[in-house]
């Protein structure tokens, strides 16, 4: 601060404090609600301390499931969306950074071309052409399957672009003495590109990550086998807001289950997570 | 912006694109022709005849009035969060830059909601303010609210737009955080040598500076209420109560899967792809402009 004002910076603790609460309240009520019985949510006058149900729901939910609407464990679930969250990642990294590779270190005819054609993809997301997306999918007879889930959605650009603004900034200096030491395009690829862009891998990799995990739409749309569900998808299957058949209790315990990875990732990797949302947006 | 020193090879460039060309053309370039393909082909409703039309599915679209409603939907929705997220964002972002103890803290317990699905997050507010059990909603119908999201179309557009507000704060904090820090902090000081006050420095000097990073958020948080903001409407409202909160990415699903309107889908995609682009275009200039400060 540029001044000390005691006022002020009581001021800044209490708005933090605040958004805080806000920010957390709602997450709170879902841990408290996987803490209690089905009755003790219904009749609307939830404590806000835990009751004493948490171990119950939370082996109901991950390895029975709720019984009246998605009728499978949500372990399985998790299991989906783990694999599809780290399907996506991977697969964008490697295929964003093979082409990026290309774009920048060759020189070929339809070089421009190619980079537009990847470009140009930044501009619509899945939602826009989701049902002929949809037929090619169940076409190619990809439905229920985590190919289906995985490839249409590691077709865009936010990689390659990424790893072709960092490759810009590696000294041409590195690539002539490589150059020198005879080292072909597969080993300057392998013992120097690669290494120098781990950080970049790794931001890339949590904002995907969270991505992947977060999916919607595609999912709802090519699965159908119970088995093959994401537990974002099964959350909402469990929410029929309109009568009283939902079971808070297992949909708020697999609210919790849903939100727990990639607040993980999150928390955990903050500064890989700042890193790659910022670079990812410009 | 090329590199001097580059490797020859014929053939290994193309074989280092191809697997991201081509799921880029399976899936994106070939489905998004076939989108535009369709909005102009009428298919009758078992799918078994079609009929090219020309821009008739386009001429039924814009004579509903839901699509119409669904336009207003999506602006109203829009431009709530937009407003409410970014102010709320940009104080909690002034507060954090503040020279104060335990930021950082702060700023770790501000962010995670981001990482939150849309649709996740949509519950955790349906349950919060369920008409029944709702925990707030008790208090609001002691303070003499009527207040009932799944029967009250104003009320559900309401839980919808606090929802997709508060998933949306934490990515403008972010932002917002960052833009302030870029600040020189010899200008404010400057000011404040000269007697300008903590709020006069604000609206004069800060708030000017972090225009680009204001207009950009803008951008980035309406291409958010477009499009993922989908799963909070489906988890929450399934675009009810009675078409109260069906935006227009939400009616093409729904017209396309519920309807089976797969032609007037299509047509409603070609509009929103028209949309985007425009928006994308309208970032990409500001991106060109911003390089240049």
């Amino acid at each position: 601060m540029v001044e000390n004002r005691p006022f002020n910076t009581f001021m800044a603790y209490l708005v933090l404090a605040i958004g805080v609460v806000i920010v957390a309240f709602p997450v709170y009520l879902a841990i408290l609600a996987s803490t209690f019985d089905a009755s003790t949510i219904i009749n609307g006058n939830m404590p806000l301390t835990p009751g004493d149900q948490a171990a119950e729901n939370y082996y109901r939910t991950i390895f029975v499931g709720a019984s009246r609407s998605t009728r499978e464990p949500v372990g399985t679930m998790m299991i989906n969306s783990f694999v599809m969250a780290m399907g996506i990642a991977t697969g964008k990294i490697l295929i964003s950074i093979l082409s990026a590779f290309a774009v920048v270190y060759f020189a070929f005819p339809f070089r421009k071309t190619a980079f537009w054609v990847i470009f140009i993809t930044l501009m619509l997301p899945v939602e826009v052409r989701i049902y002929p997306t949809y037929k090619i999918v169940a076409d190619l007879g990809l439905l229920d399957t985590y190919t289906g889930l995985i490839l249409p959605l590691i077709a865009s650009a936010t990689g390659t672009l990424l790893f072709r603004q960092f490759f810009m900034t590696i000294p041409d200096e590195l690539l002539e003495a490589s150059k020198i030491d005879g080292a072909g395009p597969f080993k300057f690829f392998k013992d120097t590109l690669v290494p120098l862009s781990v950080t970049t891998m790794a931001a890339l990799f949590v904002i995907q990550f969270i991505y992947g995990w977060n999916q919607y739409l595609w999912p709802l749309l090519i699965t159908t086998k119970d088995s093959m569900q994401t537990i974002v998808i099964g959350i909402k299957k469990m929410i029929t807001t309109q009568d009283a058949l939902t079971e808070w209790q297992i949909a708020m315990t697999t609210a919790v289950l849903a939100m727990l990875p990639p607040v993980a990732v999150v928390i955990l990797m903050q500064r890989l997570f700042v890193k790659g949302l910022v670079e990812t947006e410009k | 912006m090329d590199k001097r020193a580059i490797f020859s090879g014929k053939a290994l460039p193309y074989m280092l694109l191809l697997p991201q060309l081509a799921i880029t053309i399976i899936f994106f370039y070939w489905p998004a022709s076939q989108a535009v393909w369709q909005s102009f082909l009428l298919e009758d409703a078992f799918g078994l005849s079609r009929e090219f039309v020309g821009f008739e599915n386009y001429r039924t679209l814009f004579q509903q009035r839901e699509y119409y409603d669904a336009m207003v939907n999506t602006a109203v929705f829009s431009s709530l969060v937009a407003f409410f997220s970014l102010s709320i964002a940009l104080l909690l972002a002034t507060q954090a830059d503040k020279n104060i103890r335990g930021a950082h803290g702060f700023k770790t317990l501000l962010i995670w909601p981001y990482a939150v699905a849309p649709a996740v997050a949509g519950v955790l507010w349906i349950f919060m303010f369920h008409p029944s059990l709702g925990t707030l909603a008790g208090p609001m119908r002691v303070m003499g609210f009527d207040w009932n999201p799944l029967l009250d179309g104003g009320d559900a557009l309401a839980l919808v737009v606090m929802s997709a507000t508060w998933k949306q704060v934490s990515y403008n904090f972010l932002f917002f955080l960052a833009g302030l820090q870029a600040i020189p902090r010899s200008v404010l000081e400057a000011a404040a040598i000269d007697g300008a006050g903590p709020l006069r420095r604000f609206w004069t000097i800060t708030f000017p500076l972090l225009s680009p990073t204001t207009f950009f958020l803008v951008v980035v948080t309406i291409v958010y209420v477009f499009f993922e903001t989908f799963g909070i409407i489906d988890a929450v409202t399934g675009g009810g109560p009675s078409g109260s909160t069906t935006t227009m990415v939400y009616k093409v699903y729904s017209d396309g899967r519920l309807g089976g309107d797969l032609g007037g889908s299509a047509a409603q995609s070609v509009v929103l792809m028209v949309i985007v682009i425009a928006l994308t275009a309208i970032q990409f200039r500001y991106v060109e402009r911003r390089v240049q400060y």
